[in-house]
């Protein structure tokens, strides 16, 4: 399978084709997918699109639920601090 | 009023209900609110929250007008939890039909001292944008805001009962007389004074009061914060709202202080049924859509129906009904937040005789077009 590389917060990252946003965003190393209306930190629970713990922003798109989404080459992944 | 337990009884803890209750309390009147349900659980938590101002006729646009500026005094007194923000609203026109209604509008507003600025297309691009290119400009009408009508009503009632006011919630009213009003558990509550607030549902405590249910939708988004900064509402809203008959859909967004966009609006006679219908919700979004394309990729997060209560002539009711020592303060249609307050000065008002700030006679149940529609 050939590779798709995307960046989440603004670094590379390469994962094999198919890969789910969420894992992207898990390989880059980032816990914290966004935070709760009071500030808690968030990330997937359910991987099934239920939840919607997993959100992020990507390609400017705020709240795509990263579990749904494949890799696209030179996504934009965006999550909270 | 010796002898009896309260000077006056108010059925329904709406907002409007918790504004009589607040001013009747402020005046050192014995108060009590009857509530079956919830604190503002009808169309107060249904319904969108703007605090605006209407032309529609000089009688709307004094009570509109009045009750915002009552809500203005109240801004340094309102919790955190009322959310509301002066984000202004901003009347959307489409075409150069629309923008010589802008002008008029602009007109009405200058003459009344109320402030407005006439948008041109570039500069409603900037105040919005993601609106669609190609409208012709808009209205904004400054002092415009919205707030969380739930948590207001809440307040409302708050200050009331620190003024010694008594809630009852979860007691239903069977029946109110010049003497009090009958609860289902068969005791009954003695005053001088009743006032039935209980909105859309009004005519089951006052057989044969013009007031029909007119049905709602609305839904509500994740957070975008900083999407959508006015309220936006379009001209050809007028047009829809006014039909006393047909279902109408237009389009009416919100920016909520949590980010979240509140989309509208839906109307329908005839139909009692609280179930969300579809195809409405589908023409209320494609509305929206078709001013703001960007909606279409937005998450909604909730969709719910709601009912205003609505007259013939458009006014509410405000003041005596037909029956010695029973009140009303309903008919508000999708204007009860905004004109909560001053229905409840004019309540007020009205039973310590003091003179109210703006004519009351639009507003009196006993009005001619009612007379007529009775008979």
């Amino acid at each position: 399978m050939p590779d798709v590389t995307v960046r989440v917060n603004g670094q590379e990252v390469t994962v094999p084709s198919g890969t789910l946003v969420a894992a992207a965003i898990a390989r880059a190393g980032v816990q914290c997918f966004r935070r709760s209306v009071r500030g808690e930190g968030r990330g997937p629970l359910c991987g099934m699109g239920i939840c919607f713990e997993c959100r992020a922003t990507v390609n400017r798109v705020p709240h795509v639920r990263t579990c749904q989404r494949v890799c696209e080459p030179g996504m934009e992944i965006t999550t909270d601090a | 009023m010796n002898g009896q337990a309260f000077d006056v009884v108010i059925v329904g803890a709406g907002v409007v209900g918790a504004a009589c209750a607040r001013e009747c309390s402020l005046a050192a009147m014995r108060v009590a609110v009857v509530e079956e349900q919830m604190i503002g659980g009808g169309a107060t938590a249904a319904g969108m929250g703007h605090i605006v101002v209407m032309d529609d006729s000089e009688p709307q646009f004094a009570l509109t007008r009045y009750s915002q500026l009552l809500w203005r005094e109240l801004l340094p007194q309102l919790p955190r939890e009322v959310e509301y923000e002066s984000c202004g609203t901003i009347w959307v026109a489409a075409d150069q039909e629309e923008m010589q209604a802008v002008a008029s509008k602009h007109a009405f507003y200058r003459a009344r001292g109320v402030p407005a600025e006439v948008l041109d297309a570039h500069q409603l691009t900037q105040a919005e944008p993601q609106l669609r290119p190609g409208l012709a400009g808009g209205l904004l009408v400054l002092e415009d805001a919205v707030l969380y009508p739930p948590a207001a009503a809440t307040w409302l009632l708050s200050r009331a009962r620190s003024q010694g006011a008594v809630l009852q919630v979860g007691r239903k009213v069977t029946q109110i007389t010049g003497e009090g009003v009958h609860l289902s558990d068969g005791s009954w509550i003695r005053a001088g004074v009743v006032v039935n607030a209980t909105g859309a549902w009004a005519p089951s405590l006052t057989p044969g009061l013009q007031v029909r249910k007119r049905k709602g939708h609305l839904v509500i988004t994740d957070r975008y914060p900083g999407f959508l900064r006015h309220q936006l509402v379009e001209l050809g809203y007028l047009k829809s709202a006014h039909s006393v008959t047909a279902d109408s859909v237009a389009f009416n967004v919100q920016p909520r202080i949590t980010g979240q966009i509140l989309i509208g609006s839906s109307r329908q006679y005839g139909n009692e049924d609280t179930t969300v219908d579809r195809q409405i919700v589908r023409a209320m979004l494609e509305r929206a859509c078709a001013y703001m394309p960007a909606i279409g990729s937005l998450n909604a997060i909730r969709c719910w129906t709601g009912f205003r209560a609505a007259t013939p002539d458009k006014l509410p009711l405000i003041g005596p009904s037909a029956k010695r020592g029973i009140h009303l303060a309903t008919g508000h249609e999708g204007l009860g937040i905004t004109t909560s307050l001053a229905t409840g000065r004019l309540i007020a008002d009205q039973l310590l005789d003091r003179p109210p700030a703006i004519p009351l006679e639009p507003y009196l149940p006993a009005r001619a077009e009612l007379e007529v529609a009775h008979a």
